[in-house]
């Protein structure tokens, strides 16, 4: 299941992100008469169809997993966290309603029409990133049912909703869809560039989603470290090991990277006093540490866990950099960077934001075990009894191989046909009917 | 009306929508196998194509809603279900990861050979999904899902007759009402060989459908006494609706009626589900858990009926808008089935 949430989160925030992205372009076109814009949104929403499509499938298969493999978890559970997921099938609903008018309304509906019907499934992405990331909040946060052990008996949905982990985790994984949707489609366009292809289409391409990125960029640091503060309040032990703490106490010395052993950081370097600093804005702050938990409560790979807590935080950094480089030089000079050297930096852009996706995923995961609801249920109680699960899983694994390659081969070839037209039927939206796109076979 | 109660009737009115509009879905991806290869194959390959590019996944999102509502409502029902049958259930994710994938890039597949490949995978997976899903559905009537986490058999939970027939049965019932909308489709579409080519498939499948209904009743009888008896008892005027509407329809087709045959074979599925419905109840789970039993606290019952209420209010006007716009041809991305000629293309 870590897999295939693992895999479904890039969907998922390309989902929420991408019809931003193209209404952008769609707003610009019809605003400005750029015929440019216009075939860009055109381009972006057969992208959009095909991502929301598969996302769409990830997403049915996660709602089976919870039931085919933490059938207990959600058998005692489900009717406290279900009704955060019935209002995600709302939020679902319409983003797939109106998609599909989106998609299939090019030829046929008026411009402004056709623009409007793309801006409910924009709210709508939003509303279902909330709903959803509010079900993992409240397994680290769990509140707002009773009893704590034994079958729920009372549970109260407006604490469900709203618990304490809300209001950091649901804006941190929303503008990390926007900052990793962004950084990937400017890297595909940076790529483009690098290879000569510098027409106007690939600079709107690269610079709709570059601004947009890199405005998210610099919000996102400053809600993950609150997020990060949070969690040193909340969820100690989560803290303790992404940032290796073996034993309570003051003047904790921040390391970057090394080597989580029982006996403190091995290699790595380190600041001393400055993990302290970070969590309470003092040296002489108090750090939990993960002796104040008995062993089989804390999480595992300790090392990984930091590794990916640094590697977030360093990625962010460098984001920042590249947006405050491409800040300045478009204030000077309302232009991208001339040197080559940007490009190739926008280029890694993509990969490495989602690698810092994923590394936020590992940490709020991982760090949280054993647990799969913070201090109420062990996710090895939460597991299906049922022998030969291990077959079906595997059986996803392979699939959702297949799936991702398949999803990349198509937006390739998506993007290779796009660049052979460069010009004919298909790049004039609202334009008068002419031949049939795509599908003409 | 107990609280649980309404909750239940949400979950059945999911379950119908599903049935009907995915199960046509499905259905038409049978068609879509069962069309061949070559040149034969192509035309009706285009309307099914056309007809179910807009709407499958507004149509598919009813399944999420389903298994939302029952693990939300009827918790220990849901965990039960899926431990216990997670083979049928990995299979029928299995064909609707498969399904979704080969629709998707169908379209986008440009050479001839990944669409051959894609259309197949399509077609197949229509076929395992509503067959599995039938599986599920026998079980549970055939009072053979205990409560508890993996309690029951995984074998013969879903091996035997009632759940084989009413897979069997699903997967006709997908492709009967399939066969009846496409009639509507084709004739949107200006195709009256098309036309034809459907209505003598839904004729077909018409007859396999009360074939297999009456299957599953002889099926009812011997293994889920209970449920017989209900359908026998409070359900027969649902079973007589259904048998009625099944029977109107094979007259009209057989008339080459031009409106009516759409809304009497989705009546005769409807009817069908909520006739299974009242015969079930009280029970969620046969033989003895009942809806009271399984469900949620009453705060988290009446956030789902909120819930559902929104969801009347936004959603359904929205899906409304899609099929009229659906319907009247102003959605459409790929190009209308050409006209019989043969020559056209």
């Amino acid at each position: 299941m870590a897999f295939t949430l693992g895999f479904h989160i890039i969907l998922a925030s390309l989902g929420v992100a991408l019809p931003a992205m193209m209404l952008i372009a769609n707003y610009r076109g019809l605003r400005h008469d750029d015929a440019d814009a216009l075939a860009l949104a055109k381009r972006w929403s057969k992208a959009v169809a095909v991502t929301f499509a598969v996302g769409a499938v990830t997403g049915t298969v996660l709602s089976f997993e919870f039931g085919l493999l933490w059938p207990a978890f959600t058998g005692r559970f489900g009717q406290v966290f279900g009704v955060l997921f019935a209002i995600e099938g709302v939020f679902f609903f319409l983003e797939a309603i109106f998609i599909a008018i989106y998609i299939f309304g090019w030829r046929y509906l008026s411009p402004w029409a056709h623009f409007w019907s793309g801006v409910p499934v924009v709210i709508s992405g939003f509303g279902g990133a909330f709903s959803v990331v509010a079900v993992n909040s409240w397994m680290n946060q769990p509140q707002g049912f009773s009893p704590t052990s034994g079958k729920v008996t009372s549970v109260d949905p407006w604490k469900v909703i709203f618990n304490p982990a809300v209001p950091y985790e649901v804006p941190h994984m929303i503008l990390a869809a926007y900052l990793v949707t962004g950084f990937l489609v400017a890297s595909i366009y940076a790529v483009g560039m690098l290879r000569g292809r510098r027409d106007r289409i690939h600079r709107l391409g690269l610079l709709i989603p570059l601004t947009v990125a890199c405005i998210a960029t610099p919000i996102q640091f400053a809600v993950g470290d609150t997020a990060a503060r949070a969690i040193a309040k909340d969820q100690p032990i989560k803290f303790a090991a992404m940032e290796c703490v073996q034993q309570t106490h003051s003047d904790v010395t921040e390391y970057i990277y090394g080597r989580c052993t029982a006996d403190g950081v091995k290699g790595g370097i380190g600041i001393p006093g400055f993990d302290s600093f970070l969590v309470g804005w003092s040296t002489s702050t108090v750090v939990t540490g993960l002796d104040s938990v008995p062993p089989d409560e804390r999480p595992p790979f300790n090392t990984m866990l930091h590794w990916a807590f640094d590697t977030m935080v360093g990625i962010c950094t460098v984001l920042i950099g590249l947006g405050a480089w491409f800040g300045f030089v478009w204030w000077r000079r309302r232009d991208i960077p001339k040197t080559k050297w940007f490009l190739r930096a926008v280029a890694l852009s993509g990969v490495s934001a989602i690698v810092a996706l994923e590394c936020g995923w590992i940490i709020t995961e991982v760090g949280r075990q054993p647990w799969i609801v913070y201090r109420v249920m062990r996710t090895s109680d939460a597991v299906t009894h049922a022998n030969g699960i291990w077959v079906t899983f595997s059986l996803v694994l392979a699939i959702y191989a297949v799936l991702g390659a398949t999803l990349i081969i198509v937006l390739r070839a998506m993007s290779k046909r796009w660049r052979s037209e460069d010009g004919p039927e298909d790049e004039v939206p609202y334009g008068p009917d002419t031949a049939p796109p795509v599908a003409a076979r | 009306m107990t609280l649980a109660n309404a909750v239940a009737v949400v979950l059945v009115v999911g379950v119908t929508m599903y049935a009907v509009f995915g199960g046509a879905d499905f259905g038409a991806g049978l068609w879509s196998l069962l069309a061949g290869g070559g040149e034969g194959g192509r035309r009706p390959r285009a309307l099914i194509d056309w007809a179910i590019g807009p709407v499958w996944e507004a149509n598919h999102v009813w399944l999420i809603f389903v298994l939302v509502v029952l693990w939300t409502g009827f918790p220990s029902a849901f965990e039960a279900i899926f431990s216990t049958l997670f083979i049928p259930l990995s299979l029928a994710a299995f064909g609707i990861v498969l399904r979704g994938a080969g629709f998707a890039f169908q379209h986008t597949a440009k050479r001839a050979r990944g669409r051959a490949v894609s259309t197949a995978v399509f077609g197949v997976s229509s076929v395992l999904t509503p067959f599995f899903l039938g599986t599920v559905v026998g079980a549970v009537a055939g009072g053979r899902v205990p409560v508890g986490n993996a309690a029951g058999d995984v074998w013969t939970s879903w091996v035997n007759p009632l759940s084989l027939v009413t897979g069997a049965l699903f997967v006709a019932t997908g492709a009967y009402l399939a066969s009846v909308f496409l009639v509507s489709d084709a004739r949107r579409a200006g195709t009256p060989d098309l036309e034809r080519y459907f209505s003598d498939r839904a004729l077909v499948a018409a007859v396999v459908t009360g074939a297999l209904a009456a299957g599953g009743l002889v099926a009812l009888h011997a293994d889920a006494r209970a449920v017989f008896d209900g359908l026998k008892g409070d359900a027969l005027p649902l079973v007589i609706v259904s048998a009625v509407c099944g029977v109107a329809v094979l007259v009209l087709l057989r008339r080459g009626a031009q409106r009516g045959a759409r809304v009497l074979a989705a009546g005769a599925v409807v009817s069908v589900i909520w006739g299974w419905a009242v015969a079930q109840h009280p029970n969620i789970l046969p033989p003895s858990l009942t809806v009271s039993d399984a469900a949620a606290p009453s705060e988290t019952l009446k956030a789902v009926l909120i819930v559902f209420g929104v969801a009347v209010l936004v959603v359904l006007p929205s899906l409304g808008l899609l099929y009229t716009l659906v319907q009247r041809n102003l959605v459409e991305e790929t190009s209308q089935p050409a006209p019989p000629a043969g020559s056209a293309r």
